[in-house]
């Protein structure tokens, strides 16, 4: 069983991976690529937040500061220091977890109101020590001059379709990655510190522990999507760690749903053409998405794919229950 | 054996445990009465953890347990229930089981299995079959009976394979043919499992029907501790809080012996 789980996973992504591939074939130009890109950026920020969220309830609004710090740490590795990208990369990802496990520490003590705010307040020292300390980050100029991509293992990311194949692998992987962490013990463990935490404390369970794991396992995941973004973008800017980062994580999983672990790609999705579309046709696009998020939080009450998922459920219940009846 | 030394916790100033001292032997099925805030559940809490006793001792096979955190006690062997059935809502039966399974044998931090052991497995199986409550494994927890819940809230706690069970009020909030099912699942675990258990109760039928040792608080203190005759003929539990409720049958005919 266990195996078999790990396996749909795997075979799942790789046929993720091959449609994903197969789209700069089959649409011409830039612009497909292109978004799928950003989906991939925001799909891996938004699903290691639906880790907190969804699975921990732990309701970050701080989030967006390892998705800044993962597109400055590693921008910064390849404009100053001679590392190869996959090193560069390595050590990005190390940086975040360090940086995760200390504001993790202070964060996850706190309860949910204290947890949220504290985590803002984070996000917000960090993005003013980005824009502060110029000399390091270009401040509110963000990192120019681009981020040099030389070749490593044969992959030259200088090259468009390389560049978009290895953002594509990048989310397929970080996706399957995720999904086997929910689905393993410790994911179960996560929930049953979200659903009781005193109950959980009975089992001898180290709750304060679990959310740390969770919270800096979740912070390496949207490292990796600004990693993806800053080399999308060929540079690093401050609003990358800005709180709206955060505030758009929020949006996409309330937008997609968070009871299910592709709510927040699907929510990422929805945003991202959301943006792209309204932008295009009126300068007032807050109000528009204001109003859609009201209609997914007034209306359905819930994210889209959690919407559909209880009406599949609730249709089979009474599918199950009439034959009884008749 | 779990032995209670001169407990005492006070709230302000209430004092909600006065001068406790108990032992329970192994293998003994006690119920704890009393009326309301006569600091049962405040013991249960002393005793798990929870609270930290002001003084006092609380030995289990002679190691002291005060100052422990509520995970260290349970992994020494005392586990519980709760009034209100304390379960994870979002988890079937079956995932329950299993997580905590895991969380006794330290597996919960695996990042890249689900439930590994085999073992786990039929720990978990093996619980749920003896409170019957197999049949109910891919439900999940919220949508379960009152009753059934609270049957869950006893699994989460034999798990661990406790060596003492404490449970809190076990019947509460059921009705009268719920209550004796309840008891009975109780009742029968006690004597396959020839375990420690200690049970609140409020229902005084049940309580001197099924238990052969019963502890009388009162205002924090013990009134009385021993059998069910030597309770009912305790001239203090009847003035203080029996009065004349078990002055049935049965009650009638003890208290005037």
């Amino acid at each position: 069983m266990v195996r078999r789980a790990a396996l749909a996973d795997v075979l799942g992504g790789a046929a993720a991976f091959a449609v994903l591939a197969a789209v700069p074939l089959l649409i011409g130009g830039k612009a497909a690529p292109d978004f799928v890109i950003r989906c991939a950026a925001y799909g891996l920020f938004a699903t290691s937040l639906n880790l907190l969220v969804g699975y921990g309830g732990m309701i970050s609004f701080g989030h967006g500061m390892f998705f800044g710090l993962g597109a400055y740490a590693f921008g910064l590795l390849m404009q100053r220091t001679a590392l190869s990208i996959p090193a560069a990369f390595a050590l990005t990802i190390l940086i975040a977890a360090a940086v995760a496990t200390v504001i993790g520490a202070i964060c996850v003590r706190l309860k949910e109101i204290y947890f949220a705010f504290v985590t803002l307040a984070f996000q917000m020292l960090i993005h003013s020590l980005i824009i502060s300390w110029v000399g390091l980050t270009g401040g509110d100029q963000g990192l120019r001059g681009g981020i040099p991509r030389p070749v490593f293992l044969g992959v030259d990311l200088a090259n468009r379709i390389q560049l978009y194949l290895a953002c594509g692998a990048a989310l397929v992987i970080g996706l399957v990655l995720m999904h086997r962490i929910v689905a393993s013990q410790f994911g179960y463990t996560l929930r049953m510190t979200r659903d009781n935490a005193e109950r959980a404390g009975y089992l001898g369970v180290d709750v304060v522990r679990v959310r740390l794991i969770a919270f800096v396992l979740a912070a390496v995941f949207a490292c990796v999507g600004g990693v993806v973004m800053s080399l999308f973008v060929s540079g690093a800017y401050p609003d990358f760690a800005d709180w709206t980062v955060s505030g758009d994580g929020m949006f996409i999983n309330m937008l997609g749903g968070i009871n299910v672990f592709l709510g927040p790609m699907l929510g990422t999705v929805i945003l991202l053409l959301l943006n792209d579309t309204v932008t295009r046709l009126t300068e007032h696009d807050g109000i528009v998405l204001g109003v859609v998020i009201l209609f997914f939080a007034i209306g359905l009450r819930k994210g889209l794919l959690d919407f559909v998922l209880d009406r599949i459920a609730e249709r089979r219940a009474t599918a199950v229950a009439s034959p009884e009846r008749g | 054996m779990l032995e209670l030394q001169h407990l005492c916790k006070s709230f302000g100033g209430v004092r909600a445990t006065n001068d406790v001292s108990l032992t329970f032997a192994d293998g003994s099925l006690s119920a704890i009465i009393g009326p309301n805030g006569a600091g049962k559940s405040t013991l249960f809490n002393l005793l798990t953890g929870a609270l930290r006793p002001d003084s006092g001792r609380i030995l289990l096979d002679g190691r002291d347990l005060v100052g422990l955190t509520r995970g260290a006690i349970v992994r020494r062997g005392i586990g519980r229930a709760f009034q209100v059935a304390s379960i994870f809502p979002s988890l079937t039966v079956e995932e329950t089981m299993r997580a905590a399974v895991a969380a006794d044998r330290r597996r919960h931090f695996l990042l890249h299995r689900r439930f590994p052991l085999a073992e786990t497995r039929e720990k978990a199986e093996s619980v749920l079959d003896m409170l019957g409550l197999a049949d109910q494994r891919h439900r999940r927890a919220a949508t379960l009976s009152h009753g059934d819940q609270k049957l869950l809230d006893v699994a989460l706690a034999l798990v661990l394979d406790p060596k003492v069970l404490l449970l809190d009020e076990p019947t509460a909030g059921m009705g009268p043919e719920e209550r004796w099912q309840m008891i009975e699942r109780v009742h029968d675990l006690w004597q396959r499992q020839r375990m420690t258990v200690v049970f609140i109760e409020h229902d005084m039928d049940i309580v001197f029907k099924i238990a052969p040792h019963i502890v009388v608080l009162c205002y924090g203190r013990v009134l009385a501790a021993g059998t069910p005759d030597a309770i009912r003929a305790d001239e203090a539990v009847i003035a203080a809080y029996l009065g004349t409720a078990v002055d049935t049958d049965t009650g009638t005919a003890t208290a005037a012996a």
